[in-house]
């Protein structure tokens, strides 16, 4: 463990970009973390008489239409994000890395299928897919979860199916089948192992996608409702205010997204030196 | 005398990386005259292609030449500008690589790729260059060579893609011709053909060759002057029948001894007392042999990779299985592994039917245990992601179900012991482990569930011969101590010839001959089986040396 620490000092000090990334997500994890205890207004409270001020020492984001602290309202919003985007992000890797690994490594019939099926997937836009599972499921944050999930699933397949599939005829995975493992432990104990470094590198970038395509949603109004502290509904509420020059509104949130998928897009680079036990000496 | 062709003085090579300064070459000298052949030879890190690459000026961005002087032709070139040295190399020093079909460019066909390198030099009208890049593919015995101008290397052979390199290095008649390890990968009789062609060539053009390789047999056979590199260094120099002859460096000397002959026992090659041959378990009557391969047949699509092989194993025999590339070797290493399925014959062991039982069900099957395997390429085979321990572990865990965590390290540090692999290793990687460390923790895993039958599948092909003499000595020590049988796959006659008590030879998926190593080696009676043998690069030390 303790190589592993002294390799990851080794990439960040070597990467200040990185770096920079690593810092800004442990930020913005300590704050989805700490939301409620650092916010300092109510962040769903109005006040109407103190509505649309501008950012000042005692609003440091200003305020929006109802009179509530912006920066408290941020700071709320990005415990949901984050809860979003981290939740579709893991169900569609843990989905995608097992069925993409058994297709690379079965390879024929069920890997047609699956190939095909998942082309018809990506067909699909994801604003169209999530409509219709709110339309069918009902407007809940889950099902919002759920669409972003399986408009990112056939990238994880995709990845898997690859990375498996250039290891399946490798010598460690023959001497594992002659050790005595069938071949679906072969695929869950070795192949999938190996393939994390390179996936963890695809989480990271998914994830700040996944931030996008969250707030998109609830943009539009799909998802997440209004007086809940949202990047996505903070910006669709704010733009009817740019015209006559609150631009604080729109700013904020859309600031907040742009570090968010910024850190996790940087992240991933770093990621993939810090997780790939060959760089290690 | 007159001025060397190429003269390289006290050259030093060092190369920067995350661990500091590594120098590959610590002041080396040689001398090529021109149409002299000269032979590097050393193991991998000994700093050998460094060198070379440092007279072509093709040295990675991170390498630095901070002392030594590269003279061609009585020219200072090691700092020339890239100008002066792009119109050297090809024109007046060339290279041929490692491995041919990496080094032609995939999306361009062939003749297209020579004419590329004429025109890099020589300002001629199209149809005279084609013309002469066809003289140059006929040069180098491409059959049917306009027909073949426009193929694309992946349509080629490895032996046809390196000639293909042959011709390009040629088209504008060098001076010196560098070739690094051209023949790594080939089969043997491929090899034999592709060397002979070179040799030729650059005599007949009276053209400098330097040779780069591994091969103590290969450089007594086509080189008149040999140096041995160690750890960047040139440990000794000598005309190539001093060198075999009377070797005087300690290092040459090893690694002459490690080197197959066709009389070494795999005592010889670590510089050990020659001891009586294994003595052969006696046969209890009526009991049924080992293994019992009968007419085995593996086909993908149309094609019968191998096509109704019959193989007999004794207990505690040793059997060797020798082909090139395509013979099957190793799809019926992998049939009678039970890691691919046959498609027709009978598979017994020990007189059980274990070609009955699928090779997705094998895993479960008592017999697992019994049959294991020695991979190829020992980096290739260790999961990257294992400790060598975990390694040897694994199989153990499965197949053996110690009752706690104490017998499981016992059982793996046993095996490690056994197999010569110290206990402070085992903690480690396999990146971070030496290629003969690699190769014995694959053998360590191997035998740590006691098998019975261990088949070995090329154990020592991507090892220094040094290193394989080791291996080899190691591999020979575990069957007469232990009993094992062994199904030895190889390519090379020579180690098999050392390892095994019988040898089966293939061709084609099918069996050209079979019989006792010493008749097949002394009177071999299919005509390929003599093409093999002949194949061989070799040399004859003097005996007297070992003793």
């Amino acid at each position: 463990m303790s190589s592993t620490l002294r390799h990851a000092g080794w990439v960040l000090r070597g990467n200040p970009v990185t770096a920079f990334a690593a810092a800004g997500t442990f930020l913005l994890v300590a704050v989805a973390v700490l939301a409620p205890w650092i916010a300092p207004y109510d962040p769903i409270t109005s006040n109407v008489s103190n509505a649309l001020k501008p950012p000042s020492a005692a609003h440091w984001a200003g305020t929006d239409q109802l009179g509530r602290d912006i920066f408290s309202r941020l700071l709320a919003a990005t415990r949901l994000d984050l809860t979003i985007a981290a939740a579709a992000v893991s169900l569609s890797f843990v989905a995608g890395a097992v069925i993409g690994s058994f297709c690379g490594y079965v390879g024929g019939r069920l890997d047609r299928w699956v190939g095909r099926l998942v082309d018809v997937l990506m067909a699909f836009p994801l604003f169209v897919l999530a409509m219709a599972l709110v339309a069918a499921l009902g407007n809940r944050v889950e099902n919002i979860i759920i669409a972003t999930a399986i408009i990112n699933l056939p990238f994880y397949i995709r990845f898997a199916r690859a990375e498996v599939n250039v290891r399946r005829h490798a010598g460690w995975v023959e001497a594992a089948r002659a050790g005595g493992d069938s071949h679906a432990a072969v695929v869950l104990r070795f192949l999938l192992p190996n393939i994390l470094p390179a996936m963890a590198v695809q989480i990271s970038l998914n994830l700040g996608w996944a931030i996008l395509n969250a707030a998109g949603l609830s943009f539009l109004g799909l998802g997440v409702q209004a007086p809940t502290p949202e990047w996505g509904i903070m910006v669709a509420e704010g733009a009817r205010f740019i015209g006559t020059g609150q631009w604080w509104l729109v700013a904020f949130p859309g600031l907040a997204l742009m570090l968010a998928v910024l850190c996790f897009n940087l992240l991933g680079d770093g990621l993939r030196d810090i997780l790939d036990p060959r760089m290690r000496t | 005398m007159t001025e060397p062709l190429l003269k390289v003085e006290n050259l030093h090579v060092s190369f920067s990386t995350r661990g500091g300064i590594v120098e590959a070459v610590r002041g080396v000298d040689i001398e090529v005259a021109q149409g002299g052949t000269l032979a590097i030879v050393g193991e991998s890190g000994s700093g050998k292609s460094v060198t070379a690459y440092a007279v072509t000026q093709l040295l990675d961005r991170s390498a630095r030449i901070p002392s030594g002087r590269i003279l061609f032709r009585g020219d200072d070139i090691t700092r020339a500008s890239s100008s002066r040295m792009n119109s050297l190399r090809g024109a007046a020093i060339s290279m041929v690589f490692q491995s041919p079909r990496t080094a032609l460019n995939p999306i361009r066909g062939i003749g297209r790729q020579i004419m590329d390198a004429i025109e890099a030099h020589q300002n001629l009208p199209k149809a005279q260059v084609r013309a002469r890049a066809l003289e140059l593919l006929e040069a180098v015995r491409i059959r049917d060579a306009a027909g073949r101008f426009d193929a694309y290397p992946e349509e080629l052979s490895g032996g046809m893609c390196q000639r293909v390199m042959i011709a390009m290095a040629m088209a504008c008649n060098p001076s010196l011709l560098i070739a690094d390890e051209p023949t790594t990968g080939l089969d043997v009789t491929t090899q034999k053909t592709v060397m002979d062609l070179l040799a030729r060539l650059t005599a007949e053009r009276n053209m400098a060759l330097i040779l780069i390789t591994h091969d103590l047999g290969l450089a007594a056979r086509y080189c008149r002057d040999v140096v041995v590199m160690q750890e960047g260094k040139v440990v000794e120099r000598a005309s190539t029948a001093e060198l075999f002859g009377n070797p005087q460096h300690p290092y040459t000397r090893k690694l002459v001894a490690a080197s197959p002959t066709f009389e070494s026992t795999v005592d010889d090659l670590v510089g050990e007392a020659p001891r009586p041959p294994a003595p052969a378990i006696a046969r209890e009557r009526g009991a049924p042999p080992l293994l019992d391969a009968e007419g085995l047949v593996k086909r993908f699509g149309d094609v019968a990779a191998v096509d109704r092989v019959s193989l007999k194993l004794g207990r505690g025999e040793s059997l060797g299985l020798v082909g090139e590339s395509g013979s099957g070797k190793s799809t019926i290493s992998r049939m009678i592994c039970r890691l691919v399925d046959h498609d027709d014959g009978r598979l017994l062991f020990d007189g059980e039917d274990i070609g009955s039982i699928p090779a997705r069900d094998f895993h479960a099957s008592p017999r697992r245990r019994d049959i294991q395997i020695v991979f190829q390429d020992p980096h290739d085979s260790l999961n990257p992601r294992f400790s060598a321990f975990d390694c040897i572990a694994h199989p153990v865990k499965r197949l053996v179900k110690p009752q706690d965590a104490a017998e499981l390290k016992r059982r793996v540090e046993e095996a490690a012991e056994r197999c010569g692999l110290p206990r402070d290793l085992l903690g480690r990687f396999p990146h971070q482990l030496s290629g003969g460390q690699k190769a014995r923790v694959g053998i360590a895993r191997a035998i740590a569930v006691e098998p019975r039958l261990l088949v070995l599948d090329e154990p020592t092909a991507a090892l220094d011969v040094s290193v394989q003499a080791v291996v080899l000595k190691l591999l020979d020590d575990l069957r007469r101590d232990e009993g094992l049988s062994f199904l030895f796959v190889s390519h090379d006659l020579n180690v098999v010839r050392m390892m095994c008590e019988r040898i089966v030879v293939m061709r084609q998926g099918t069996v050209v001959e079979e019989g006792a190593s010493k008749d097949l080696f002394t009177a071999p009676r299919a005509a390929y089986t003599r093409e093999l043998l002949d194949a061989i690069p070799h040399f004859e030390p003097q005996r007297a040396l070992a003793g």
